[in-house]
């Protein structure tokens, strides 16, 4: 039983991690620009998709990891410039319209150029086995653990640019009071390209890892883009530390939470009841949690404006 | 405006009449599943359906054809716009295509009262086969439990004690376990249901390792399929706990993206691609010469729909708008199968036998199914009972 808990622990780990990547983007973009992207979710789509072509055209996953970095870092920087930039200042109304509308453009590009099937991206060879965690008892796929590891290494690469440099201290000042950041002789117009450019890569990032696990097809951003939302609502828009607690918090209730409750089932109702009735109540109760922080604290957990 | 009237009244007595007449082109409604995880199902669906087509020389009964195809993208709201459309502004003459179980409720009712034939080439509830049967309702493949039964009897017979399973949380998961534990006797020491469509099976993985089972049994078609078992396989379960699965999970399409993970990999079908008749040789020859790939039982299954319709069309002399001869020729006619004999129960779906494949390692190191036995003979659904029709 502890041994099934810790490796849900690090599923849920794992799951909170690539979260945070895209929320870190959104809560950004959302702070920092005033902008509600619903098309994060495409970007992700895209990197995913692009990841999965070089992979294909090279055969090696660390450089095709790589190139889709740029490669969507480089398309979120053309979006900015020639979309995004006009869509600041518009009524959100618009801005959700708009954006949705990128949804639609970027499942039919996709599909026009790669075909409706899933592809598949294959892993490296040397991660595609568990790790014995303790001999026996605990494995962990090896690959999964390469996810956590480069997770966090991104939280704390983050959490050093947000708050230990010059451009962290612009995004923090434009997040909090953009108007006066300006004022202030903050270049403001790059600093946006800057920050829509790193949440684009930091959605290739997430994409391409989680690739070679979930298989690369079109719509996958829309399914992800719901838990994203609810975690920087239950963050606190804007904030960085808020989109961590909060990824964390929703990998955790998410998978953890599908446990104890189908466990918790068992002792009250039969046990097919249960199975079915657990995974149910669990992808509620993430849900219920924004529902009660924006209750209680409708700021979120890590306000960024104070 | 009594001229116009005339003019329409004079025109429904003529179609009147032509009803006996035998008809001068058939229309078929395809609705299938053909993109997100599910795809590759629909896709050899429809592949499997144009072959025969093909085969019949472009015409299905003697007639001039006209396949409409539409991707329900396994969304039950676009199927039923689909479905609105195909009823009322193609008028189709028969529909087929239904991969997933869900959809098929949703939008069998609507073909019943339009009084449309639907020939199934996947998906088989169980409330179609018993009580909610229905005279415009045929299943050309199999009732959702069977292939689960002829597992559940399997690893019944090698002695598993404590078998885990898991499906997705949709009719056809429910109706899969059901039918497992229908000739399955032993303990079942964990039985999780997920997400249709999910795609990350880590927490489910973890719950089957800590829940001691002798065996797995899964029933997760597709794109779920594959991608839970490369992530049981990853976390070396595989090696451990055996996979069991019905063809569904067992199948090419999971084959060829799983790779050697698979072998050795136990699967239950109604059909299996050495099987020695005619027809099943020239279309797994054909199939693989017109699409580069090795066919699926999915595929033979739209190759038996369009070869059913055919044969009951013919046996109707062309009189596609007589219903009551068209059902009784799609009831008793012998059509040409790829899976060597099948024939309809009371309840419109096949009595036939179930076979148990084994993935195998071939010369060249590729991977790819291989026929191990019989399991079932002559099988009929446990529903047909509560039909009547």
């Amino acid at each position: 039983m502890l041994y099934l808990f810790i490796e849900q622990a690090l599923n849920g780990l794992q799951y909170g991690l690539m979260l945070f990547l895209l929320a870190a983007g959104l809560t950004l973009v959302f702070g920092i620009m005033d902008l509600i992207n619903l098309a994060h979710g495409s970007l992700y789509m895209i990197g995913a998709f692009l990841a999965a072509a070089f992979y294909q055209w090279l055969g090696s996953f660390f450089p095709a990891l790589l190139l889709a970095i740029i490669a969507t870092a480089l398309i979120g920087v053309i979006l900015e410039r020639i979309l995004y930039r006009r869509l600041q200042g518009m009524s959100h109304l618009s801005q959700v319209l708009a954006t949705f509308a990128l949804i639609l453009i970027a499942n039919e590009t996709i599909k026009i150029i790669f075909g409706a099937q899933p592809l598949m991206i294959g892993m490296p060879e040397s991660l595609s086995g568990p790790i014995e965690l303790v001999p026996d008892e605990l494995y962990y796929p090896a690959y999964r653990m390469l996810i956590i590891g480069v997770g966090l290494a991104v939280a704390l690469g983050l959490y050093l640019l947000v708050n230990r440099t010059r451009i962290g201290m612009w995004m923090r000042a434009g997040a909090s009071n953009p108007q006066m950041a300006a004022v202030m002789g903050v270049r403001i117009k790059p600093l946006f390209t800057f920050v829509f450019a790193l949440g684009a890569a930091l959605c290739a990032l997430a994409g391409a890892l989680l690739g070679p696990l979930l298989a690369v097809s079109v719509g996958m951003g829309e399914s992800i883009l719901i838990p994203a939302f609810e975690v920087i609502v239950i963050g606190g828009i804007g904030s960085m530390r808020g989109a961590l607690v909060g990824a964390l918090l929703v990998g955790m209730i998410d998978t953890l939470g599908r446990l104890a409750l189908t466990f918790g089932l068992k002792l009250v109702v039969d046990s097919a009841t249960a199975a079915t009735l657990g995974p149910t109540l669990a992808s509620m109760m993430v849900s219920l949690l924004m529902v009660c922080v924006l209750f209680f604290r409708p700021q979120g957990l890590f306000p960024a404006r104070g | 405006m009594i001229k116009k009237t005339c003019i329409a009244l004079a025109c429904s007595t003529a179609l009147a009449a032509g009803s006996a007449l035998a008809a001068d082109s058939i229309k078929i409604g395809m609705m299938t599943t053909l993109s997100g995880p599910g795809a590759g199902l629909g896709i050899d669906i429809r592949d499997g359906f144009n072959l025969a087509v093909k085969h019949l020389g472009g015409k299905i009964g003697d007639l001039p054809t006209e396949l409409i195809v539409a991707d329900d993208a396994q969304n039950p709201e676009t199927a039923k716009q689909i479905t609105e459309r195909f009823i009322k502004r193609d008028k189709v003459d028969i529909a087929t295509g239904v991969v997933f179980s869900n959809i098929m409720l949703a939008v069998g009712p609507a073909f019943f009262a339009a009084e449309t034939f639907y020939v199934s080439a996947n998906a088989g509830p169980s409330q179609y086969a018993g009580a909610d049967c229905n005279p415009f309702f045929f299943n050309v493949a199999w009732q959702n439990d069977n292939l689960h039964e002829a597992m559940g009897k399997h690893v019944q017979d090698k002695g598993y004690k404590k078998v885990a399973l898991v499906a997705p949380n949709y009719p056809a998961g429910k109706d899969a376990l059901t039918g497992f534990k229908r000739f399955y006797q032993g303990a079942v020491a964990e039985e999780v249901y997920t997400k249709l469509g999910q795609l990350d099976y880590a927490a489910e993985i973890a719950q089957v390792r800590a829940s001691g089972a002798d065996a797995l049994y899964i029933f997760l078609p597709g794109g779920m399929g594959i991608n839970f078992i490369k992530q049981y396989s990853q976390s070396g379960m595989l090696k451990k706990t055996p996979l069991f699965a019905p063809g569904f999970s067992g199948d090419e399409d999971v084959v060829k993206a799983v790779g050697p993970a698979m072998e050795g990999a136990f699967n239950t079908s109604h059909w299996y691609r050495e099987m020695d008749n005619a027809v099943n040789q020239r279309f797994v020859a054909d199939f693989q010469k017109d699409f580069n790939r090795l066919p699926t039982l999915y595929a033979s299954q739209g190759y038996d729909a369009a070869m059913l319709i055919d044969a009951a069309v013919k046996a109707a002399d062309g009189k596609i708008e007589d219903k009551a001869a068209l059902r009784k020729a799609l009831e008793t006619v012998k059509a040409p199968t790829t899976r060597g004999e099948y024939h309809f129960g009371n309840n419109h779906y096949p009595v036939q036998s179930y076979y148990l494949r084994e993935v195998v390692k071939n010369a060249d190191g590729s991977v790819s199914n291989k026929y191990v036995g019989k399991v079932m003979d002559k099988h009929t659904d446990a529903y047909a009972k509560d039909c009547k029709m």
